[in-house]
């Protein structure tokens, strides 16, 4: 074997180095200077991060006998994911930093980066045998990281019901996996695609189809794989739920188109569009309708995220490069916007301790700044321009619907604007109690410390700045456009 | 050097906007004035040296200074950002930052102690980065974009004393008449850029090319590129204040007299004369179109300038008479051929904006400072007061006669040749723009003599006085260029043909305007030098003319009838029933659709792990068993 094939995985090695410092350092570090532990990592990681822009430029190389492929897109969501888990890092230094949190603090930072180079995996891999490994490392040790707060008992129950879906979801996909490897006798995502491409469509390989995208839809949480979500998110710390919402659906995603246009894009796209039609159109209807009565901020934004999922897969069904890149911008913005909420919601959690909407009323008079960075936050995630929200979904229509002439589509996303209305509702209810409440506010003034600031400071400008410049869509359209078949 | 100025000319006003508007409440006055006038300093040097640099340099780039790609919503609809500079930008620029630095520096004296002062410098910023994204627009669409932010920052800085009822009226008015302006604007533009597929001013500049892209289309009996020129020009009319959308602008004068200098005298407001010289390429392709400017340019000079001679607010007047000499730029350009003269309208126009802006913001300015001494708009509560306030005195005396048109004052020469263009158009025009020009100089000498002369009221034991240098520096300044800026060869440096144009008084025109105006001042000097009855008894005489005016002609009046009897009643109230009814009965039965669904709903997020992986179950087993009854 080659062993210089390994060279070809330079974020992955790169993210391991940082892991086994982090590692290293946690067991063996005396035990004053652990404190230094989450300053490091969010340094190393940052150093990771910048090293991944250095490489946006390489070639696009295939290891392991192709099973393993690096592009300058994949390239470019990687580097979009590391730019959240930075951020989800800053933001969590200070509940890191908690009394109650430092004796298994190391274990945070080892676990994310351990999912996250599953997620790696998951998005260079080209075989299945790969992605299951990347699929199940970064599903696993999630649920440790659920179930982090081990003095609270809802953060158990969020484990166990998230580790008991996820099992299940895995034996749903595999169970299609096998079915397909009946039909094709490989694994290979090329070798499969040029399987179904002589053959014919059968029954056998559309069950198979459906359970693979059930599979994949758990991570998603599309509907109606999506039931543990919100009971995750509730009872996971928030940080944990920020990275569940982000980091790990933004990794599934893009995985998840890769695989249905790789593996089934030519004779099967019509047979997979159909069922995203109808998985788009309940995941969004019903992500919004359940947002619509909720009160916990964290349950709020997990069916909120249930619906951006289903625009997120609007990206996918147009199947052209433009959708690619219009799903990259997506998660990009949605990073920023979704963590811009749960910066606040955080902030407001170590401080007060709080967690509820109606806790929010009157926010603005005792936080101005908190409740600013929220409302902006909303307006993007509702798509109001001109934030950046409105951009990524502007994008993502005009994505799906680019040279299609197809009714369904257009119906598709009909539906998917009418949603949008639907969401102005239960976005701007978070805004409208913050401002308009005449009571007087619930939450006592606070001082927000300084890594609560950067990350406010990042995410609000990263809001403002994605709407404003179009460097960032612009560069990800070209990317696509040269690579993206 | 080459982008970086340009750049700084853009964001300096913007980041002084940023940190007097977010740290500003934090700041003290003095610390957020002066902030202000630094940067807005330094801005002006920077513009002086990228336009000087243009000017005296041999470069004759019309490529813009850098363009960049703003959004792209596919390969044909481009919005960029960029800094084009040619003569008329760069002669742009020179006028608002020379404006706008001394109004900065004059406002630190004008608003001291003002509730607010900081925001009202962060305002000030915004209106000059507004203002100069404008003019240095490559595309149609950036000009938009920034038009619309010199109208939302006028909006504020008119309404900037928001606890007066007038002046939030004033401010709802001005930016209302403007936006509904704008309206047209946009339309001309969605027309424009459908036939020629860009936005860009040099394609659309390629009259030819324009034309037949057109390809003879036509509405309405008019070819389609007359109507979008029309409509573009819509919006100029707006900005512009002519007629009949020229009345938010005597309202504007509510907001702090130097913004009334900065705004609604020199910049602001030749926003639209700007537009139309923008676009001049393209409106010499349409006689009808041209034709249009020069009749609404010609009907709004002569209505300011007889509105003018009636009003007693001196800020009034002077809004008047800003509005009939934004109408001589108008004719001006609406005259020029390029057969007459070589398109001396062109060049007279922007000519006389350059001298225009400095006079105009002059007499602005001076007239704040008398309202700052007697505390009054009106001019009856002022008189005599020559010798309180002699600088005042002959910096106005100066700006008085600069645009009555004596030499050797700036506006001798630039309202020369306009009367001169509009002569060499036809004698018409130019027997009409010369009353205009009579008229100019009457009512501006009935003013000065009623502010310095005739008799004093009384002041009481607060005598008024001279205010500090920082009031006076600017008045000194900018009336020493007046009397020096008439000399400058104006048509060596800006000219629409590819010559320059070399300026030359044409004697009959010159010596007869000399003649009417000074003819208008003893006139002037003869009713108003002391108080007597003459003027009262010409008021009489002119059998309800003078009342009608002194009513600006019942306009207002006029446009409340429509919008209230008419437009209120036949048009809105059935949408708002429809609004109310239809429209918010949908909306409402999606709400309670959803609400009820949201309900019906719940049983399915029962918290139990068992219902979940049952329903996820079921869900694979039906996504798979649907697709493929369906597909096969």
């Amino acid at each position: 074997m080659d062993y210089s094939q390994f060279l070809a995985m330079k974020q992955e090695i790169a993210l391991l180095v940082v892991f086994l410092i982090v590692f290293l350092y946690d067991t063996f570090a005396p035990k004053k200077c652990l404190n230094a532990l989450s300053g490091i990592t969010t340094l190393l990681f940052g150093a990771v991060t910048v090293y991944g822009f250095t490489l946006c430029g390489d070639a696009s190389v295939a290891s392991f006998a192709g099973m393993y492929e690096t592009t300058p897109v994949i390239t470019c969501i990687k580097n979009i994911l590391n730019v959240g888990v930075l951020i989800i890092l800053i933001q969590a230094t200070k509940w890191n930093n908690s009394e109650a949190q430092t004796v298994r603090r190391g274990e945070f930072y080892e676990l994310l980066l351990v999912t996250l180079f599953g997620m790696y995996l998951m998005i260079s891999a080209r075989h299945f045998l790969l992605f299951i490994i990347g699929l199940e490392s970064a599903s696993l040790p999630l649920a440790a990281m659920v179930a982090f707060e081990k003095n609270k008992y809802e953060s158990h129950e969020a484990a166990i019901k998230y580790m008991l879906t996820a099992v299940f979801s895995s034996a749903i996909l595999m169970m299609g996996l096998s079915f397909i490897y009946l039909f094709s006798g490989t694994l290979y995502f090329s070798g499969i695609a040029a399987a179904v491409a002589t053959e014919g469509v059968s029954a056998l390989l559309v069950v198979a189809l459906a359970f693979v995208i059930a599979g994949v839809g758990f991570k998603l949480s599309l509907v109606p794989f999506h039931l543990w979500t919100a009971d995750v998110y509730q009872g996971a710390p928030t940080s944990v739920t920020s990275y569940l919402s982000v980091i790990s659906k933004g990794s599934a995603a893009f995985a998840f188109m890769v695989i249905l246009a790789q593996c089934f894009g030519t004779a099967y796209s019509a047979v997979w569009e159909w069922m995203l039609y109808g998985l788009i159109i309940l995941t969004i209807t019903v992500g919004n309708l359940f947002a619509l009565r909720q009160d916990n901020m964290k349950r709020f934004l997990a069916f909120s995220s249930i619906s951006q999922a289903g625009y997120i897969m609007l990206g996918i069904v147009g199947n052209n490069a433009m959708g690619a890149a219009a799903l990259m911008f997506y998660i990009l913005v949605y990073i920023f916007s979704n963590l811009a909420a749960f910066g606040v919601i955080q902030a407001i959690e170590n401080n007060t301790g709080k967690l509820n909407m109606s806790d929010y009323k009157g926010l603005y008079k005792s936080n101005p700044h908190l409740s600013f960075a929220m409302m902006l936050a909303m307006f993007s995630l509702a798509g109001i321009p001109p934030f950046a929200g409105f951009f990524s979904k502007f994008f993502i229509f005009t994505g799906a619907l680019n040279g299609t002439t197809s009714t369904a589509l257009y119906v598709l996303v009909l539906i998917a604007l009418i949603n949008t209305i639907i969401s102005l509702y239960y976005y701007l209810k978070v805004v409208k109690a913050m401002f308009l409440s005449q009571d007087e506010p619930v939450i006592a003034p606070f001082k927000s410390d300084l890594s609560e600031r950067i990350g406010m400071w990042v995410t609000v400008g990263g809001v403002l700045a994605l709407g404003i410049v179009s460097f960032f869509y612009n560069n990800i359209l070209t990317l696509c456009n040269q690579y993206f078949a | 050097m080459e982008q970086l100025f340009p750049i700084l000319i853009l964001c300096l006003p913007l980041l002084g906007f940023l940190v007097l508007g977010l740290l500003g409440p934090k700041m003290s006055h003095k610390l957020a004035g002066w902030t202000g006038v630094i940067n807005m300093g330094i801005t002006m040097v920077l513009a002086y040296t990228v336009a000087l640099t243009f000017f005296l340099g041999e470069s004759t780039i019309t490529e813009p200074i850098f363009n960049y790609k703003w959004l792209e919503f596919y390969d044909k609809l481009v919005i960029s950002i960029g800094f084009l500079l040619d003569p008329i930008s760069a002669l742009l620029l020179i006028v608002i930052t020379t404006i706008s630095f001394f109004v900065h520096l004059y406002s630190i004296g004008y608003m001291h102690g003002e509730k607010g002062f900081q925001r009202y410098y962060a305002f000030l910023q915004l209106f000059t980065f507004s203002m100069l994204g404008l003019v240095v627009a490559t595309n149609i669409f950036q000009m938009y974009i920034f038009w619309e932010l010199v109208g939302a920052s006028s909006y504020l800085l008119i309404g900037f004393y928001y606890t007066r009822p007038s002046a939030v009226s004033a401010s709802k008015k001005a930016f209302i008449v403007t936006r509904f302006a704008d309206l047209g604007f946009l339309l001309g533009i969605l027309i424009l850029s459908y036939f020629t597929g860009t936005f860009n001013f040099t394609d659309l500049n390629n009259g030819n090319l324009v034309a037949t892209q057109f390809g003879g289309a036509t509405f309405m009996g008019c070819s389609l590129l007359t109507w979008a020129l029309v409509l573009v020009f819509m919006g100029g009319m707006g900005k512009s204040a002519m007629l009949p959308l020229h009345i938010w602008l005597p309202d504007a004068m509510e907001g702090p007299t130097p913004v009334s200098a900065l705004i609604h005298a020199a910049t602001m407001v030749v926003a639209g004369v700007y537009l139309v010289a923008r676009l001049f390429p393209l409106y010499l392709m349409e006689e009808a179109a041209l034709m249009i400017i020069t009749v609404v340019g010609a009907i709004t000079a002569l209505y300011a300038a007889i509105v003018a001679c009636t009003q007693v607010d001196i800020k009034r007047v002077l809004a008047f008479s800003t509005i009939s000499q934004i109408a001589f730029m108008m004719v001006s350009l609406g005259v020029a051929r390029p057969e007459h003269h070589e398109a001396l309208g062109y060049m007279a126009s922007m000519f006389h904006l350059f001298t225009h802006a400095l006079f105009k913001a002059l007499l602005f300015l001076g007239a704040g400072a008398l309202i700052h001494a007697v505390h009054s708009n009106d001019y009856t509560a002022m008189g005599g007061l020559r010798k309180y306030m002699p600088i005042t005195h002959i910096t106005f005396l100066i700006g008085c006669l600069a645009i009555a048109g004596i030499p050797p004052f700036s506006g001798f020469f630039s309202k020369d040749e306009i009367l001169a263009a509009c002569y060499a158009n036809s004698p018409f025009w130019g027997v009409w723009m010369s009353v205009v020009a009579g008229l100019t100089a009457f009512y501006m000498f009935r003013l000065y003599y009623r502010i310095f002369w005739w008799n004093e009221p009384d002041y009481g034991h607060h005598k008024p006085h001279e205010s500090g240098w920082v009031m006076t520096l600017p008045l000194i300044l900018l009336a020493a260029a007046s009397c020096v800026v008439g000399f400058i060869p104006f048509g060596e440096y800006v000219h629409f043909m590819p010559e320059p144009y070399h300026i030359h008084i044409d004697p009959v025109v010159a010596v007869s305007s000399v003649l009417i105006a000074v003819i208008a001042i003893a006139l002037a000097t003869v009713m108003y030098r002391k108080e007597n009855s003459l003027p009262d008894k010409f008021a009489k005489a002119s059998c309800g003319l003078w009342k009608a005016a002194y009513n600006r002609f019942y306009w207002d009046e006029l446009y409340m009838f429509i919008t209230h009897k008419i437009i209120f009643n036949g048009v809105c109230r059935p949408i708002a029933w429809f609004d109310r009814h239809i429209i918010d009965g949908t909306m409402d039965g999606l709400a309670w659709v959803a609400q009820r669904l949201s309900i019906t709903i719940r049983p399915l997020q029962s918290g139990s792990v068992q219902a979940y992986v049952y329903v996820y179950l079921i869900g694979a087993l039906l996504l798979g068993t649907i697709t493929a009854v369906c597909i096969l």
